[in-house]
């Protein structure tokens, strides 16, 4: 059974978002970095890029699989996490922590509501 | 079956050699053009071996290797059929072996004629009106292809057409290719039924659109059965239609890319052709185009003036508009050679005979290994020369993956499926047995298939345990990927 943290929203595309004020925290959910297994490599967008929700905002890696990450929400890149570059399996270990992607400074904070509550997303699993 | 694994390396011993076979020493007089900023301060880091211990440690590794020539080889989406000896005895001919690239044309009539007949031989069997031979390796036809669809709409001025639409099915190297032509990619999705979503295609078209590339059959290993509407869609649009040949094994002297709308497609001689693979080569990747790319197409190509009877080099002086020369010469001589002499043996009926073998055998082996008990992912569908089993109810409720049955197949002497490939099906194999398997080979196969799956559900540790009889136990691919470290040290 895979973690679904009540407080965050989510995109069918497997993305979470933490808000942080005016700024979106985004990672992958649990559920995602155990379906693509040990990552080995993580693509992250450049900071001060800005994104149209549902654009491409970088890669995830694993031995089995390659994965784009869209932006979950439109705004700017304001900080990326470096760590990532040589600690790919933080995202593994800590999905919800320590292995978020990026931060984007929200354009609309009206598109959260458009977003999935932990509820929808556990539905979404049940029925793949 | 020896056990060594050590590397060439760890049998080194300081003052070993093998002096019969050295270098000699070169005098300070030849390195005097060589400035001394540029000059080794230190010895290079060469094991010191003699000449038996490389014999032998190279002779080892070879018989390690699991090969189309020892083993039952599915794997998916490659193609492993038998590389005839015929062909490799014809292209090692001394008129062909000793030909110099630069000889000019009228000392090698032979050699051109051979090339012009495969020209017309891919054309017929693809339906395309032109064929070009100079591609070196599938890739790089896929590169040409898509360089000619560029070309196409530059010389319209048609220059609002960032996009190339690829669906999700289609192969991996396709979006490269895009990019690396200089396009966008924009992915359109696939049904559950293993189509293109079509209406999706519809919405993704438009005055950006390129082109599309696709395989059909995909690697969903099912056949497009909405093709016709699908190049009619793009085609309206003002794109192109782009076919990877991957997957021509199915349809070969069945159906032809060119009547299905296609306007450019690159061929894998390696696969469909019979070339070996090699070591990741050499390949041959020819392209055919339909009428409007034929200004395009990649030189130099074999010419013939039907006058004179002679054969000639048609090159960028003759046809401006080409995309160019891809290499210095004209393909993989050698490998082409192979593909003619293949095309020959086989005739028009022998092709016919690849497809509906290859396709048979697929069949035979998923209606099968279904009855053993394993999951196809596209039940309702026929296969096409492969197919896709899923192990995502064994993943989830025996905690044994595709990894895991993938590697416990090397104990029973099978090589393993294409694994997690196509990526929108979780825990796959992509199966692909080709034409030239017998079905005894295929039975050992499913028996082997048979056993591991009875031990995936009464020992599945052990499943996940597996290799236990090659040289090397389970590889550790994660560190590797994290670690690459490519250089030897003490």
């Amino acid at each position: 059974m895979s973690e679904i943290p009540a407080e965050l929203r989510y995109r069918t595309s497997h993305e979470w978002v933490r808000v942080e004020d005016d700024v979106a925290v985004v990672g992958i959910t649990d559920h995602a970095q155990d379906a693509m297994g040990d990552l080995v490599y993580v693509e992250l967008p450049e900071v001060g890029q800005v994104l149209a929700t549902g654009e491409e905002a970088g890669v995830v890696e694993s031995v089995k699989a390659a994965s784009d990450i869209y932006a979950p929400v439109s705004g700017e890149i304001v900080a990326v996490n470096d760590a990532l570059e040589d600690e790919p399996e933080l995202v593994n270990n800590e999905p919800y922590g320590n292995g978020w992607l990026f931060k984007i400074k929200m354009a609309d904070s009206g598109e959260l509501k458009e977003m999935l509550t932990a509820d929808q997303y556990q539905e979404q699993l049940d029925s793949e | 079956m020896s056990n060594e694994t050590k590397l060439i390396f760890q049998h080194s011993r300081p003052g070993r050699g093998a002096n019969a076979q050295a270098p000699k020493p070169v005098s300070e007089d030849q390195l005097s053009a060589i400035p001394a900023s540029l000059r080794r301060k230190q010895k290079p880091g060469l094991p010191e071996v003699s000449e038996l211990d490389v014999v032998r440690h190279y002779t080892n590794l070879s018989s390690k290797n699991f090969a189309i020539d020892k083993q039952f080889y599915p794997l998916g989406s490659c193609t492993m059929k038998y590389n005839p000896r015929g062909a490799n005895r014809a292209a090692m001919l001394p008129g062909f072996l000793a030909r110099h690239p630069l000889a000019p044309a009228s000392h090698s009539q032979g050699y051109l004629a051979c090339l012009y007949d495969l020209q017309n031989f891919l054309k017929e069997v693809t339906g395309m009106k032109g064929v070009s031979l100079a591609p070196m390796a599938g890739a790089q036809g896929e590169f040409a292809g898509v360089a000619m669809i560029r070309a196409y709409h530059d010389a319209r001025n048609d220059d609002g057409r960032t996009e190339i639409l690829i669906p999700e099915a289609a192969h991996g190297t396709n979006p490269a290719t895009a990019v690396m032509c200089g396009y966008k990619v924009r992915e359109v999705p696939v049904g559950k039924d293993g189509d293109v979503d079509l209406e999706a295609l519809k919405q993704a078209c438009g005055p950006q659109t390129a082109g599309l590339m696709m395989t059909n059959p995909s690697t969903c290993g099912v056949f497009e059965r909405q093709i016709e509407a699908i190049a009619k869609t793009v085609h309206d649009a003002g794109g192109l239609l782009y076919y990877d040949g991957a997957n021509l094994n199915a349809i070969l002297g069945k159906v032809r890319p060119g009547d299905m709308g296609f306007d450019v497609i690159h061929m894998n001689l390696h696969k469909t052709f019979a070339t070996p693979h090699g070591g990741g080569g050499p390949g041959a990747g020819p392209v055919g185009v339909s009428q409007r790319l034929l200004p395009y197409l990649p030189t130099p190509m074999a010419g013939l003036d039907e006058d004179s009877g002679e054969y000639s080099w048609i090159d960028t002086d003759t046809l401006p508009t080409s995309i160019g020369h891809l290499s210095a010469f004209m393909g993989n001589a050698g490998v082409l050679l192979r593909a003619y002499f293949y095309a020959m043996v086989l005739g028009r009926e022998g092709m016919i005979r690849v497809g509906e073998y290859s396709t048979l055998a697929a069949n035979y082996l998923l209606k099968r290994l279904q009855q053993v008990g394993y999951t196809a992912a596209y039940p309702e569908r026929r296969a096409s020369h492969e197919f896709i089993l899923t192990l995502a109810k064994e993943a989830k409720e025996l905690n044994v993956t595709a990894m895991d049955v993938a590697k416990r197949l090397l104990d029973y002497n099978q090589h393993a499926p294409t694994t997690y490939f196509p990526l929108l099906v979780p825990e796959c194999l992509l199966i692909e047995p080709t034409e030239t398997e017998s079905k005894e080979a295929m039975d050992d196969f499913i028996a082997a298939m048979e056993a591991i799956l009875h031990e995936a559900k009464t020992d599945p540790d052990m499943v996940k345990e597996a290799p236990f009889t090659q040289p090397v136990r389970r590889l550790d691919d994660v560190k590797a990927a994290r670690e690459l470290d490519l250089t030897w040290s003490e």
